[in-house]
């Protein structure tokens, strides 16, 4: 479980979190929906310690994140993140891409690490992209071995930080499959996104963030459906125009 | 016509002293410029941080290695520690001298790299894991050695050639060894010529040779 309890977050004078409360519970899909600027991502990269929290606490299966004593590197092998730009790392190999943190991280030998590079590549259906550059795929093939790449650590949960937004429309497709492919294996997941239909038919559970608070979180249908803020409202009517 | 007649057959019983200058020459050049790499990378991370000891430190080490002539700087390691107390080889101080040299340009080169490498590639690997060590070591520097590789290579060139200056230390490298040869034939023009035409030599195959690298390990 992921327990956020009033995290504040500031870059120099601009408040960027301002109390934010929040659970994510094992095995659901958690949608975060809000106008740009309202604080998604920086939640995200707060929660596996990427950026650092001014106030409140995240503990993740009980560890607290922003803990002096945390070991980060051990603790993020349980977050998986999947950024808007994919970041493959270019000179890489695809295989390579998928293998060089089981290898650095876990001490996988080459061979083994390239078994685990193969099966998670098969898994969001590149097995035959291993031996290719990333330049040689297209954006939702790069954004899938991301994808490869971060499940190799094997992760409890899997933060996606609006992986579509950069994607070409015809390339979202491929992408949101292979999150609801994790989701039916019932990996935990933390999606930040603007693709409401996506949330609506995805999501257990739907927070809508305003300004860096949490103006209101539940089902998809009770935030979705009808919605008590009003800053939910105005965001779904002008979403769907 | 200027009434100069050429003898050669002095400079090709020069040749092996001549060759062997020139493999110290190599040599130096490819230490320092190894050393430089070394030395340079944490260097230009640590510029790009903008304040900070090891920033304050860096941009020293940038400033007097770039705005100060490189003969100086072998002087000062061959008779400024002389003059101290502390006697090294010339070879020790032309080693030194010149890796401090690289290491200045190399860091600034690096600097330029580091500008077009997505922030994000970094977090994309301390997310998976690995620390802030190997993100630089296995991300973001095989990337960096990509796109400065023009200029790495220039440098590259430049350290060798850069390696003449030992000659005033005394070191025998190919500027030493011609400078030698001549002095006891006074065929100074052959010997010049033809010491010319192997640092020319040595240049094409460093050009060369790192175009065959990029081809065969660095293209992405």
């Amino acid at each position: 479980m992921i327990d956020i309890r009033g995290v504040r977050k500031h870059f120099g004078n601009i408040e960027i979190l301002k109390g934010i409360d929040l659970d994510v519970n094992k095995g659901e899909l958690l949608c975060l929906l809000g106008a740009s600027g309202s604080g998604k991502s920086t939640l995200l990269q707060c929660i596996n310690g990427l950026e650092p929290i001014q106030g409140g606490s995240i503990k993740v299966d009980g560890i607290e994140v922003h803990a002096a004593s945390t070991d980060l590197n051990m603790l993020r092998q349980r977050l998986g993140i999947v950024f808007q730009q994919f970041n493959a790392f270019p000179h890489l190999k695809a295989w390579e891409n998928v293998a060089l943190a089981p290898r650095l991280v876990q001490g996988k030998s080459r061979r083994e690490a390239h078994e685990i590079a193969l099966h998670h590549l098969a898994h969001v259906g590149l097995a035959e992209k291993a031996d290719l550059l990333p330049s040689r795929l297209s954006g939702g093939q790069q954004q899938r071995l991301a994808i490869a790449r971060a499940l190799a650590m094997k992760p409890t949960y899997m933060l996606f930080d609006e992986v579509t937004s950069a994607l070409d429309p015809e390339l979202v497709g491929e992408v949101l499959d292979t999150m609801r492919l994790l989701r039916q294996e019932g990996m935990t997941m933390v999606v930040v996104t603007h693709d409401i239909t996506f949330a609506r038919n995805s999501s257990d559970r739907v927070a809508f963030l305003h300004q860096g608070t949490v103006a209101e979180i539940g089902t998809v249908s009770q935030v979705l459906g009808q919605p008590r803020s009003e800053h939910t409202q105005k965001f779904l009517r002008r979403e769907h125009c | 016509m200027f009434g100069y007649t050429f003898y050669w057959s002095l400079v090709w019983d020069a040749i092996p002293e001549l060759l062997a200058g020139a493999w110290l020459t190599v040599q130096l050049a490819a230490l320092s410029m190894l050393l430089g790499t070394v030395f340079g990378l944490p260097l230009a991370v640590a510029r790009r941080q903008g304040e900070g000891r090891a920033y304050r430190l860096a941009t020293a080490w940038v400033e007097l290695a770039r705005n100060t002539p490189t003969l100086f700087q072998i002087y000062m390691m061959y008779f400024g520690l002389g003059a101290l107390g502390i006697q090294i080889s010339s070879y020790w101080a032309v080693l030194i001298a010149l890796t401090f040299n690289n290491t200045g340009y190399l860091a600034e080169i690096f600097r330029g790299g580091l500008a077009g490498i997505a922030r994000q590639q970094l977090a994309a690997a301390r997310s998976l894991g690995l620390n802030q060590r190997q993100g630089y070591l296995h991300v973001v520097f095989p990337q960096l050695l990509r796109i400065v590789f023009p200029g790495y290579v220039t440098q590259a060139v430049w350290a060798m050639l850069n390696t003449s200056l030992g000659m005033l230390v005394g070191l025998q490298e190919l500027s030493g060894a011609a400078q030698s040869a001549q002095s006891v034939s006074f065929r100074s023009f052959e010997f010049f010529l033809i010491t010319a035409l192997i640092y020319y030599v040595i240049a094409k195959l460093i050009e060369f040779g790192a175009r065959a690298v990029f081809w065969r390990w660095l293209r992405t």
